[in-house]
């Protein structure tokens, strides 16, 4: 192969390569995101079943049941809307009512209560989720440091 | 006193470092040998000021001087003395100031051992080392002074986050430092380049045992905290695709192609310009790593505190840094001699794919990462990007490299066999293969792609014996001559060899406990028995205890296999009483390189706990596969030909002139 040959076989190759790996990363974000919620979205916006996403607020006071086994039910809320949760698993250490909580999960149809597959716990007892945190201030809910205790 | 004394310090480390970047580099320019060597004193008295500043805090934790709102925030007076070291990094003023100790740790390093480099060339260096010190420091001594006091002095401290107090953290962060800011000398060695605008062969084998040792450290840190967020965080996960853990897994994948393009360099002359790219690049996402942690733009689970003037801060630094060394790159590469010609199948080829991949890959995790931060700031909506999005796209990138990786090291400079290089890793395929069939037959069936991952990882770690193998003329000569050239080859052939055996360890404990671990969830009362991996789980009752710092609840299981006892398990929660914050400590039990892990959930009304089981096969094999890539790194380093100035041996005939370990 002449020089330019060469050259030009190693940069075809690393142009082509690097295009596959776009179209890759395109497609993984039209498939494998999920879109973060609050309750008072899911009023205006209906979400299909069987799609992803994240839901968003705080655990409302007094709706912590559990049922068989490890299946817990709880209800998320931002004062404005409230969607009732379905989790079975461990909850995590710092899950508590009046908490702000992030679940992962989807409506199933048939059923109107999310069902989450993931409970996000975070690592400080003050915590409260930055996506929750932004949008209570938003709406203000959010009555700073003390409330989220 | 004491701690003005620590503050003190800094400030005219300071000093000494605005000294450091620009002096030498004036003289550099000048041709002026003493203000050169201005540099290597400077280097010296910044280190050691940075030093006495660090030791001051260390000391207020360990007095646990509460007067020190630093102390008081993370520190506790019942904590163990332990912890009240590693409470020193474990908030962000104290890693940051540790982050600094390590910059100029380095800098401090090259102006000792870099007696053989050229003058100029050295001068350069530590001025832009000298730079990024000044940055930093003015960002601790601005926005994160960790020697702010308190008055009056508190009672006592707010104590240590607890999922911090675990000696895997006390080790995690130093390690991790040592390798993100390891890659600063390979960036100042690019910036020094790039102003000298001359760049050869001597450059690279200069850098080289540099970007190793960082990615040693680098390699170590990333496995330590992988293994901490398995055994400390309780979800049975060892790999979470968390922003922070991306934030420490591109700088890898940048420094691990650095390490091979410095190869082609070194030998051949050629990806001169791309070598330098990849330098900058590399510390690029060491600071980018940085700014992701420090500044708390993302969700994360590593997020300390969240403050928009650091964040601010830290984004300068990285735009000046990185914009900096771009333009500098754009106006200077193109004088920079383009130099050795190679086939597109050749060691060189197999090594620009490998650095094609892994760059790629590095761009992928960075585009994930920053997409739902940028996707917010354009449209206001909010997205997670998890790990279904991080294993669709670096996993099906990764398979192409993983195949080819046996082939790099059979194929020759210049112009390789490729047919050649597959006919001898016919051996190591089909043990591969053969491998695969056995756990098909074991597990009765499985995933296919499972069997496919597993015969991959064996075809990995054949492949590389295949390699030394075939160097030391096994089966072409006798035994004891084979022996002799085995021992004779030099010190960085068995560095590659391990690295990328480590590679096919830890690819067969992510697959095998991807495809193969069990879990269940299920609520136990004392006296039930529940199965996980062939071992029968007995829940024998609930204990309460008291820690120095903490209470806890502990769960004790008794394990037994058909019928016999084999081992006890205990599984806790814990309450951190100055925090009042719980943390669950799973109980973890190897048989093998497998694991049985428990974790505890909440306690039911009627006496009964909600228990999660896993069994996690093999498990063991991804950070055991960790070890084998810090071996090889740490050999590679002592190979004698990448010791700066150590003379070449001429005896060695050409064909054993390897490459040092990737």
């Amino acid at each position: 192969m002449s020089r330019k040959q060469k050259r030009l076989a190693i940069i075809g190759g690393g142009v082509g390569f690097l295009l596959a790996a776009v179209l890759l990363v395109m497609f993984a974000f039209s498939q494998a995101v999920a879109y973060f919620y609050m309750p008072a979205d899911l009023q205006k916006t209906q979400i299909p079943p069987e799609t992803r996403i994240r839901l968003g607020g705080l655990v409302a006071e007094g709706s912590v049941k559990r049922g068989q086994g490890s299946t817990v039910n709880f209800a998320v809320t931002d004062s404005i809307g409230t969607v009732k949760v379905t989790y079975t698993g461990i909850l995590p250490d710092l899950f508590r009512e009046g908490q702000g909580v992030v679940t992962e999960g989807k409506f199933v149809s048939g059923n109107p209560d999310f069902v989450a597959d993931t409970v996000l716990a975070k690592h400080d007892e003050n915590y409260m989720p930055k996506d929750v945190a932004d949008r209570l201030k938003e709406q203000g809910v959010w009555k700073g440091e003390e409330a989220a205790k | 006193m004491i701690i003005e004394l620590g503050h003190y310090a800094l400030v005219l480390a300071l000093a000494t470092s605005i000294l450091q970047s620009l002096l030498p580099i004036f003289g550099a320019l000048r041709g002026d040998r003493s203000l050169m060597q201005v540099g290597t004193t400077a280097a010296l008295a910044t280190f050691g000021l940075v030093a006495v500043s660090f030791a001051v805090l260390t000391y207020a934790h360990v007095t646990s001087d509460f007067s020190v709102q630093n102390v008081w925030e993370n520190s506790h007076s019942l904590i163990p003395l332990i912890y009240k070291y590693s409470g020193v990094w474990g908030n962000h003023e104290g890693s940051m100031l540790l982050w600094m100790l390590i910059l100029t740790f380095f800098s401090a390093l090259v102006a000792t051992f870099g007696r053989n480099l050229p003058e100029t060339l050295k001068a350069n260096v530590l001025s832009v080392q000298a730079w990024i010190a000044t940055a930093f420091c003015l960002f601790i001594l601005l926005t994160s002074n960790p020697f702010a006091r308190l008055l009056p002095a508190p009672g006592d401290g707010k104590d240590l986050n607890p999922v911090l107090q675990d000696i895997g953290l006390a080790i995690h962060p130093p390690l991790l430092y040592l390798g993100y800011v390891g890659f600063s000398v390979c960036f100042s060695f690019a910036v020094a380049a790039l102003i000298e605008g001359r760049i050869d062969a001597a450059w690279a084998r200069w850098v080289r045992p540099w970007a190793l040792a960082a990615w040693t450290c680098l390699t170590a840190g990333i496995s330590m905290g992988s293994y901490w967020a398995y055994y400390e965080l309780g979800w049975g996960g060892w790999w979470f695709w968390d922003p922070v853990e991306n934030a420490s897994f591109m700088p890898w994948l940048a420094g691990t192609a650095l390490l091979h393009s410095a190869l082609v360099m070194e030998k051949r002359e050629a990806l001169k310009i791309w070598t330098v790219l990849l330098a900058i690049m590399t510390f690029s996402m060491s600071l980018l790593g940085t700014f992701l942690v420090r500044s708390g733009v993302l969700t994360s689970v590593h997020a300390f505190a969240t403050d928009p003037t650091r964040g601010v801060f830290i984004l300068a630094i990285l735009v000046f840094f990185i914009g900096g060394a771009l333009s500098l790159f754009a106006f200077r590469a193109t004088h920079l001699k383009a130099g050795g010609l190679f086939a597109p199948i050749s060691r060189e080829g197999a090594l620009v794919f490998n650095n094609l991949i892994l760059t790629t890959a590095a761009a992928t995790v960075l585009t994930g990462t920053l997409y739902p931060l940028v996707l917010e700031a354009l449209t206001g909506s909010k997205i997670s990007v998890g790990p279904p999005f991080f294993n669709m796209t670096f996993g099906l990138l990764m398979l192409p490299l993983l195949l080819a990786v046996p082939f790099g090291p059979l194929l020759a400079w210049k112009r390789g066999d490729l047919f050649g290089a597959g006919q001898r890793l016919f051996a190591a395929v089909g043990i591969g293969l053969l491998i695969g069939g056995i756990v098909y037959y074991v597990e009765h069936g499985g995933p296919i792609m499972a069997l496919f991952g597993i015969a991959l990882g064996v075809y990995l770690i054949a492949g590389s014996l295949t390699d030394l193998a075939l160097r030391a003329g096994l089966g072409k000569v006798s035994g004891s001559v084979a022996f002799r050239r085995l021992k004779g080859l030099p010190r960085s052939a068995f560095g590659t060899s391990l690295a990328h055996m480590g590679l096919g360890v830890t690819l067969i404990g992510i697959v095998a406990v991807t495809a193969f671990e069990t879990e269940h969830v299920v609520e136990m009362k004392p006296g039930m028995t529940t199965e996980a991996g062939g071992y029968t789980l007995r829940f024998d009752g609930m204990r309460q205890s008291n820690g120095p710092n903490y209470t806890e609840d502990s769960g004790h299981f008794t394990v037994s296999i058909g019928g016999v006892n084999v081992t006890e398990m205990w599984s806790s929660k814990r309450l951190y009483t100055a925090r009042r914050m719980p943390t669950t400590e799973a109980g973890i039990r190897s048989f093998g390189a497998s694991q049985l892990y428990v974790s505890l959930g909440d306690a039911m009304a009627d006496g009964g706990v909600v228990v999660r089981i896993w069994w996690k096969p093999f498990i063991l094999c991804i950070w055991g596969g960790t070890l084998f890539m810090i071996a090889g790194g740490v050999v590679s380093l002592s190979d004698r030909r990448l010791r700066v100035g150590a003379p070449s041996r001429a005896k060695k005939p050409k064909k054993l002139v390897l490459e040092p370990a990737e």
